[in-house]
Formats: C-alpha cells, sequence, structure tokens
C-alpha cells in the first residue's frame, strides 16, 4: 500500500508526508544505525524512537517509505525541516514500538 | 584505464549536523551518470559508515573518489588518526569503541567496518597511529 493509505488507516499523526505516493515494501524496527543501514531494505516503512539528524542520512541513502516513530520519540524540528528537504516521509505513532509494529503486521505489512 | 570522473570530498571531525552529507553528494553524483541503483545502494552503505567512522572516530579525512572506463568506482578513505589500535576486533561484528555521546546518537552498533566489507567488491585497509586508509571498490 501507499504511506498516504497508511496514514489514513491508522491515523498515525503525519510529521512530513513529501511523498504520499511511496510505496510500502515491508517494514524494519532498530534504533542502531548501522544496523539499520546493513539490514534495511528500500521501500521500508522505518519503525524507530531515534529522532536525531542522521535517522534522514541513513532513511534516505536506504530509501525507505517513511520513518514512523514511537511513543516519546519526538523530532527537533529542525530534523522535520531536513526530512521535508530531502523529500521523506515521517509519522509519529503515538504507540511504544512493539504495537506500533503489531499494527503494521495488522495491515499485511 | 582511464579515469573518467574524480572527486575529492572533505570530512570535519566532530561535524554531525552534517553528517551524511558527503555520502549523499556522493550518491547524487554517481546517480547522474547512470549507475544501477543496487551498485549505488551499496555504494552509498559503504561511503556513509566510512564518513562516520571519520566523524566520530578520526579527526576528520579524505575521501576520493574515482570513476574508470574499466568499469570500476574506487574510493580512498584517508585520515590522519589516531588509527585503530586492532582491525581484528574493529573488523569483529558488533565491536565498538564508539564513545557515549555517539552511541547516544544511534552510532557505535560496532557495525561500521563489517557493512562495508560486505558491501563492496574490493576492499582494503590499513591503519597505524598516523593514521588510516580504506580502499573500496566497486565493479558496475
Amino acid at each position: 500500500m501507499k504511506i498516504q493509505e497508511l496514514v489514513e488507516k491508522t491515523n498515525w499523526k503525519t510529521l512530513v508526508l513529501e511523498n504520499p505516493d511511496a510505496e510500502v515494501m515491508g517494514g524494519f524496527a532498530g534504533d542502531l544505525l548501522s544496523w539499520v543501514m546493513g539490514n534495511g531494505k528500500p521501500g521500508e516503512v522505518w519503525v524507530t524512537v531515534q529522532v536525531h539528524l542522521n535517522v534522514i542520512a541513513v532513511s534516505s541513502l536506504c530509501e525507505f517509505a517513511g520513518i514512523v516513530l514511537c511513543k516519546g520519540a519526538n523530532m527537533p524540528e529542525d530534523v522535520l525541516a531536513k526530512a521535508k528537504d530531502e523529500g521523506l516521509n515521517v509519522l509519529y505513532s503515538d504507540l511504544p514500538a512493539y504495537e506500533t509494529i503489531r499494527t503494521l503486521v495488522g495491515l499485511g505489512i | 584505464m582511464t579515469v573518467l570522473l574524480h572527486e575529492e570530498f572533505v570530512v570535519t571531525r566532530g561535524d554531525y549536523k552534517n553528517a551524511g552529507s558527503v555520502s549523499s553528494a556522493i550518491k547524487d553524483k554517481l546517480r547522474t551518470i547512470g549507475i544501477d541503483a543496487k551498485i549505488l545502494r551499496r555504494i552509498s552503505i559503504a561511503c556513509y559508515e566510512a564518513e562516520i567512522n571519520m566523524l566520530i572516530h578520526a579527526w576528520g579525512g579524505l575521501i576520493t573518489m574515482d570513476v574508470s572506463d574499466d568499469g570500476t568506482v574506487r574510493f580512498v578513505f584517508k585520515d590522519p588518526g589516531p588509527g585503530i589500535p586492532d582491525l581484528d576486533d574493529a573488523m569483529t561484528p558488533g565491536f565498538s569503541t564508539a564513545s557515549d555521546d555517539a552511541r547516544e546518537m544511534g552510532f557505535g552498533a560496532g557495525m561500521g567496518l563489517p557493512n562495508i566489507r560486505k558491501v563492496s567488491d574490493d576492499f582494503d585497509i590499513q591503519s597505524s597511529p598516523e593514521g588510516t586508509t580504506i580502499t573500496l571498490g566497486f565493479h558496475l
């Protein structure tokens, strides 16, 4: 499904949605950037609590469909601005990582 | 063999705010010359990891890129020190000497060098207290 559809089905908060037609091909969870770089695949949504600027670089280089931030992960404005510049998608689930992933799985992702 | 494209990029020590910017620039540059997306992705991963290593562990450094007519892209990542005390440890997945500051930002998984070796076609690393040099090759 497209990430726009994911937003509609989950009601997760949209922090940045610069590429609403991005196709969600799967999901990946992790907070260690090298681990994510080495194992994440293009088109996945990345579930994380990391909000540092480097999240944007990793997401962009990995060509993720979007970043899904879990409960309590507040991304600073300058990082969101960078995400917008890079044409990325950033959502906020307001759920812990486990529940976030369970929701994604429930939607067939 | 003729070098068709030669580029140099400077990485500044501790410049976390711009971390990944050189890798992005390299990716953009190579995309414009039509390099296969899968190879470009491997190159991006290697460059990002090496760039981050220069920021976190070394005193900055210089990245050079050569695209040649023999169908290879070669990179040299050269930093001025302080060097890697034990290369075997550094190449072991999960081993890390990253600072607490770096770990808080999500670095320090101990996967940087193993990732670089995994995604590259040719890999060489030399290190002494005078600096570390990583040479990578990708076959197009």
